[in-house]
Order: C-alpha cells, then structure tokens, then sequence
C-alpha cells in the first residue's frame, strides 16, 4: 500500500512547462496592447495636427477634421451628465437608504444587473423606437444623450450603491440622534462622505458612453456633418462615429485620419480617466485618516 | 417636524422612481422590439425566419432566414473565446497565483487600459493590423474575414475573464493551499486540482460574460467581419453577423415601417434572447457550483 | 530512541524583524514533542521550518541547519520533504471536495491510481485519524458538511494517507470544542506508535498530558527543552518556572 515517488521528476517538469505557459499568455496580452497602441499611434504621425482638430469632415483625407466629432461628443456627453447624474444617484439612495430587503428591492437590483448584460446596440434600438420615433426628438442630440442615460444608468447606479454602501452606519446613527429626519441625514451626512466615491464611479460610467459607437448609429448621429451643434435638437456626429466612417473608407488614406481621431478619443479618455483616479486617491486617503 | 416629514415622503417617492426607471427599460426594450418584430412577422412566416438558409432582405428575390447571421455570430463567439478563456484565465492564474506585488503593479493597469479602450478602436486594429497579418500568413484571406473579427473581440474580452477569474481565485482561502502544499504539492497540483475547482462557479461565469459580450459586440465585426450572410464555417470568408447586419442597415437609408427596417428588430429581437440566455444560464451556473467557505 | 529531525543554530528574519534566535531541538523519533510559550514567541514559525511551508512567504530569510535523519532539508527536494513531513494546521481546512476524494488528494498526486488501493488508503487512514466510524456511511458526502473536531480529524486522515514520517501539528485543537479536543488527544497517544509528531500548543495541560518532551519558546528563544515531566515539575530556568506556573503567558 506504500506510494510510490517515483513520479516527482514528471510532476515537477509539469509544474514548470505550466508556469511557461501562463506566463507565456500573459505576455501576450502585454505583447497585444502594445501592438495596439504602436498600430494606432504609427499611423496617425503626421495627420494629427492643428487643421485636423480645428477642421469639419470632408471628402478629401488631407482636409479631414474632428472639430465637429469633439463637439457633438461634449454635447451629448454633457446632456448625458446632467440626465443621469440625478437619477442615478437617486437611485442609488433609493435602493441603499430608503428602499427595505423585500420583493421591490430584489426585482430593481436583478433588473439592474440584467441589463449590464445587455447589448449596447439595443440600447440603441430602444432609442431609435422610443426616443427618436415615438417621442419625435428625431435624430437629436437629445435622443443621442437620452439614450446613452439609459445605456450607462445600470452602471451608474451600481457605481453610486457601492460608494454610499461605505459610509459607516455609526455616522447616519450619530445624526438621526440629534432629532434628523432621512433625507437630512441622507443629505447632511450620507451624502457628503460618499461624494468622491459616487464622483469616481459616475465619472467611469460617463467614460465609458464616451467609447460608444452603435448605439449613436442606430439613434441616427451621421457620420458627415458640416457644421458646429448648436442646440440639443441639432443632428450631430460624435469622435467614435467619424473614427468608424473614416475605417471604413477605400482610400488607405483615411485609415490614418482614423488613427488621428483614435489618438484624440485616448487622449479624451485618458484625460477623464485620470480625474477620477486623482480623485480616487484623494477619497481613499480621507477615508485612512 | 411635519414639513420635515413630508419632504422626506415625497422624496421618497421621487427616488422611487427613479429606481423604477431600470424596470421600465427593460420593459421598454421588450416592447419596442417586440412591436416591430410582431409586425415583421405578419409579412414573413416564423417558419422561414427560422429555417431559410438565405438572408438577402436587401435583394431581389428577398429572402428571410436568419440562420447565416445566427452563424456568423457564433462563428465570432466561438473564435473570440478561443482567444479570451483560455489567455484570459490563464493570466488570472499569473495573477493570482505567481505574480509578486510589482509584477502586479505593471500587470493590473495593462488589463485595466484593454477592458477601457472602446470597441471602435479594436475594430480599426483588426482590419489595419491583424487582417493584413493574416493575408500575409494565408494568402486566400478574405480582407473581410471572420479570423481577424474574431481576435478583436477575443482580446477585447481578455481583460473580463481575466480580471473576474482572479477575483475568484483570490476568494480561495490560503488555508486550502497550504493544506495541499503541506502534503507535498506542486504549484501545478494546487492551482488545477485545488484552487481552480474551488473557485470554478464564478471562473465559468466569467466564461459566460464574456461569450455574451462576444455576441452582442457590434463595431468591430461591423467593421472587420464583412457584410455576406452565409452558412459558413471558414473563418476566413466575408460573414456577417446579427449585429453587424443591424448596424448595415441602418447606415443605409431604408424607408421606415418597411420590411427591411422592421428585420432589424426581428435581428435585435434574437439577439437580445441570446444574450439572456446567457445572463440565464450564468445566473444558474453561480447557484448551483456555489462553494461555499467559512 | 533514535534521532529523527535536528535542528541546529536556526535563526530566521522576517524582514528586519528577528523571529527566532539561535534555535537548537532535537525531535525524537516515535515520540511527542510539544512547543509551548506565550502567543508571538515564535512557536508556529517555527514548526512551519521543519517542513518549509515557509518558503511560501516572501521576505523569510533562514540561517542554520534543520535535518531529517541526517540530511539536510534545504538539500531535499520540497515536495519530497513535505511528502515526508507532513502538515496539520491551527484551523481545519478540508478542500471543497467530499471526504474520500480529501483523502485521496495525496495520495494521486503521488501516483496512486487503483481504485482498490485508494479505498484501502482511505479506510485506513481515516481509521488512523479515529474518523471512520463516523463517517463510513457518507464518505462520497462534501467534506464541509462535517463538524469542526470531524473536519480537523479529517485533516489528519488526509496527510496520514500519504504516509508521511513526522506529523506536524501547529495548534490543532485551539478551534475546536473540548469533546473534539479530547478525541484528538486520545489519538496522540496512538499517532505517535507509528510516527514522529511535533505540536505547538498554547495550553499547557495539553503538552502535559500528550507529550514526551517539551522545549519552551520566549521572544523567538528556546528557554528550556527536556522530558516532559521534568518541564513542569523540575524547570531548570525560572522563565519556564514562572510560564508554567501562569505568572505570564
């Protein structure tokens, strides 16, 4: 019944070609991101400049801008800010402060995760049916940012959840003993301590709708437009929307115009990206001391 | 005190419904599919739509049958987890077994910027870069080809597995490991016969997600995939896949309440019950292999 | 008696931090050897040495000599080693698996395959551990499911399966409920008719009642180690006096 060790030779060559192969497919994926970046960056050397910020699309490469891509981004990013910073939090005080564990509470928080699962380009086609026809807000910046609300909303709100969730009970304890009612709780104390935190999650949500390509073409953003928005009913295009026309263009010309606004979408979300990571940092030092 | 309170109520009820806004989404995407479909479907038999092996709405003759866009995509999920499971879960061992805190330091943000970069982007570097990589290695690659869409979103889908595979395998106690080292196993032994299994539940929903998003993943196969409905296996032919077909059609200027523009939702329509199947069956799968530690 | 383990002028840092000084044991074979002192004074870290699960942690430096009847384990292969020298640790820790594939664990990565064989293992380890009455009936039942005393005992089954020659115990019992704690200490006595066991224990009416020798650890330091019985009647230093005697600790 003695076991033998015989084996441990063959065991422990096992144990190592494993190592060399997770660490083989890990470099890989260090390997892909650099190909990536070093594919984009390439190729937009030389065409990305002052004309290609400041210029509107047009049929010739050369000529081509992203000034009204940036704009119709900021319009529909910001409308989609103002939108869904309310309800999102809102919803997310609902559900953390006032709503009580029960059938309710289940059913938005299972609905809640479902619909992260869901496709964006259906999100895409609710705003097509809802917004765009139904509604009669055309293809608006409006039905653009009303979309993307709905879109990032699941998100937002889960975002939020977490940041309210860390505010110690003991603090919400200390105001409803001098007499507080709820909201001024939720507003004096709650709100307060779980700012940064709600500030970084949103602000990652807000990110990510700025990446969003399909659900902007099913809503009708139009690749070619030769003025500057206006107004939220005004039709737009948007950063993702002019990288995909110009990919999508026979001249090989245009695939650099197209690693030119790639460059400037990275650049765009770098730079959001960094905020909320300055301002990350700055919530978890507050909450250490 | 009672103006107080009633602030209180009626904001209440306000968040209240703010919160409903998520059951009214979902409810609004099943409707707004669902009405269009309905109309589809009074023009084109269901028998069709299922058993038809054309899908050419755009042309003369018209045909109605999904099954090549149903292909094309799971020709996609198929190749993008080829990609995603296998890379993805094997840099979440790296990571949670073998790497030290700075090759972690390095590691994580890599991850972190791949699961940020939009999807447009993985579209434009599958038909600039990884298409004319595969011309040069078979020649009769299609330049719209189901390979090169299919490594996008494979590697676009890394970062998913990867990261909730080792927030898995991170829960597994360190008590378990030692259990196993201290009866003499190796670092193979214990990462597939211990901390593997005991953190399989959420490593397969890992699979999942990602297979899910590799469905409903739109720009880059709209870009890279083609746009030639077929029943096909080769991935280096020009497919199509249902959202890519969506995205062709609206692109193009077809009137509305025609038929071409109601196939969209009846595409939209399957796709969404895909990818709740999928939603379904992780859900199943986290009950049902749950471990549970002390 | 013969020797079995010696180990000789052991110093180990965690960082900067001087967690044992200049440590000397000798572990005699078939034998009881407990490791008592108060809580930080580096018994654990210790019986983690003899079989290297301290390899696993970063930082750890090393100095001096341990030996396994005569050779020297920085010298061994680790697996090997802790094939040899097998582990039971402060709290129980059975795999989410059922309890015969537990056992089982070790021995098939060692190389057992038949079925037969395998079920003999498993029979007789879980009798060695005292466990098989309890549970013969649900062997194929998850391992989780089982007490905290039957979890630990299974624990022991599974590195007594894999033959091991010295058993190293790190608080067994400091988990458990006093009914479960006596049953482990009625095994002791068995245990140590086949093989080589160390023990850390805080409670020191345990080192007295299961075992032959005893060393006493203080700030990473061996006080005093000797027969059991003279520990604790005729202490030689007035540290182990005063430990003893529950002036401190």
């Amino acid at each position: 019944m003695s076991i033998n060790t015989t084996n441990m030779k063959s065991r422990k060559l096992k144990s190592q070609i494993f190592y060399a192969i997770i660490l083989i497919c890990t470099l890989t994926t260090i390997a892909v991101l650099a190909a990536l970046l070093i594919s984009v960056f390439s190729k937009s050397i030389g065409w990305l400049n002052w004309n290609f910020l400041s210029s509107l699309p047009s049929r010739f490469p050369a000529k081509s801008g992203i000034k009204a891509g940036i704009l119709g981004t900021l319009w529909v990013i910001g409308l989609t800010a103002i939108i869904s910073f309310p309800l999102g939090i809102g919803a997310a005080i609902y559900l953390e402060e006032y709503s009580k564990k029960g059938w309710l509470k289940e059913l938005i928080q299972i609905n809640i995760s479902n619909l992260a699962g869901v496709p964006s380009i259906i999100y895409g086609m609710l705003g097509l049916a809802v917004f765009v026809r139904q509604w009669g807000f055309g293809r608006s910046i409006l039905s653009g940012a009303l979309t993307m609300t709905i879109l990032i909303l699941p998100v937002l709100i889960v975002a939020a959840q977490e940041a309210i969730r860390s505010v110690p009970s003991s603090m919400r304890h200390g105001s409803y003993a001098l007499g507080a009612t709820q909201w001024q709780t939720i507003t004096g104390v709650v709100l307060p301590y779980a700012s940064s935190g709600i500030l970084t999650g949103t602000i990652l949500a807000i990110a990510r709708a700025i990446g969003e390509t399909a659900p902007m073409i099913m809503v009708g953003a139009a690749a070619f437009i030769s003025f500057v928005p206006g107004g939220i009913m005004d039709s737009f295009t948007t950063i993702p929307l002019q990288i995909y026309s110009w990919t999508g263009k026979p001249q090989a010309e245009f695939q650099n115009v197209a690693a030119a606004g790639i460059v400037v979408l990275l650049a765009v979300l770098l730079l959001i990206n960094s905020i909320a990571i300055i301002l990350r940092n700055k919530y978890q030092d507050r909450v250490k001391s | 005190m009672n103006y107080n309170k009633l602030v209180d109520n009626v904001i209440k009820r306000i968040l209240l419904l703010f919160a409903a806004i998520s059951v009214i989404t979902t409810i609004a995407i099943v409707f707004s599919l669902l009405g269009e479909t309905v109309s589809f479907f009074k023009e084109v038999s269901i028998v069709e739509f299922f058993t038809d092996t054309r899908w050419t709405p755009l042309l003369e003759p018209k045909h109605f049958g999904i099954l090549p866009l149903i292909c094309g995509t799971l020709l996609i999920t198929a190749g993008a987890s080829l990609i995603s499971i296998p890379i993805g879960l094997a840099s979440a061992v790296f990571l949670s077994e073998y790497a030290g805190n700075r090759t972690r330091k390095i590691l994580k943000p890599v991850l972190e910027i791949l699961a940020g970069i939009p999807t447009i982007v993985y579209g434009y570097f599958a038909l600039v870069t990884i298409t004319p990589i595969l011309q040069r290695l078979i020649p009769q690659t299609n330049i719209f080809n189901a390979a090169s869409a299919s490594i996008a979103v494979g590697i676009m889908t890394i970062p998913m597995v990867a990261s909730l595979s080792e927030d898995a395998m991170k829960a597994v106690p360190n008590a378990l490991r030692h259990g196993a080292f201290a009866i003499g196993s190796t670092k193979f032994e214990v990462v597939t016969k211990i901390v593997i299994p005991s953190a399989l539940s959420s490593i397969l929903a890992s699979f999942i997600l990602a297979i899910s998003r590799a469905i409903g993943e739109t720009m880059i196969v709209a870009l890279a995939a083609g746009s030639t409905p077929k029943l096909t296996l080769n991935p280096l032919e020009s497919i199509q896949t249902i959202t890519g077909y969506i995205v062709q059609v609206s692109m193009g200027d077809t009137p509305r309440g025609s038929i071409e523009s109601r196939t969209i939702f009846a595409a939209g329509m399957v796709l969404f019950m895909m990818t709740l199947l999928m939603n379904i069956i992780s859900m199943l799968i986290v009950k049902k292999f749950r471990r549970v530690y002390d | 008696m013969s020797l079995k383990m010696k180990i000789n002028h052991l110093n180990l840092h965690y960082g900067d931090f001087h967690a044992l000084k200049d440590v000397n044991i000798d572990i005699t074979e078939n034998a009881v050897t407990a490791l008592i002192g108060p809580s930080g004074c580096g018994k654990s870290t210790f019986i983690r040495t003899l079989n290297r699960m301290n390899d696993l942690i970063d930082n750890v430096t090393i100095t001096g000599e341990i030996s396994l009847e005569g050779i020297d384990i920085k010298k061994c292969d680790v697996i090997e080693l802790r094939k040899r020298v097998g582990m039971v640790f402060q709290k129980p820790n059975p795999f989410p698996m059922s309890i015969y594939e537990n056992v089982i664990y070790g021995p098939k990565i060692h190389g057992a395959k038949d079925k037969k064989v395998l079920d003999a293992i498993v029979e007789k380890s879980l009798r060695g551990a005292a466990l098989w009455e309890e549970v013969k009936d649900r062997l194929h039942k998850p391992a989780l499911g089982l007490s905290g005393g039957q979890q630990q005992r299974l624990c022991i089954a599974r590195v007594l399966a894999v033959e091991p020659e010295v058993l190293l115990m790190d608080e067994p019992t400091s988990a458990l409920d006093p009914a479960s704690t006596l049953k482990i200490e009625d095994l002791m006595e068995q245990l140590k008719k086949e093989y080589t066991v160390v023990i850390v224990t805080h409670n020191m009416q345990q080192a007295g009642r299961i075992s032959d020798f005893t060393s006493f650890f203080l700030n990473g330091e061996i006080i005093e180690s000797d027969k059991t019985e003279n520990i604790f009647y005729k202490p030689r230093d007035k540290r182990t006096e005063d430990y003893i005697t529950g002036r401190f600790g």
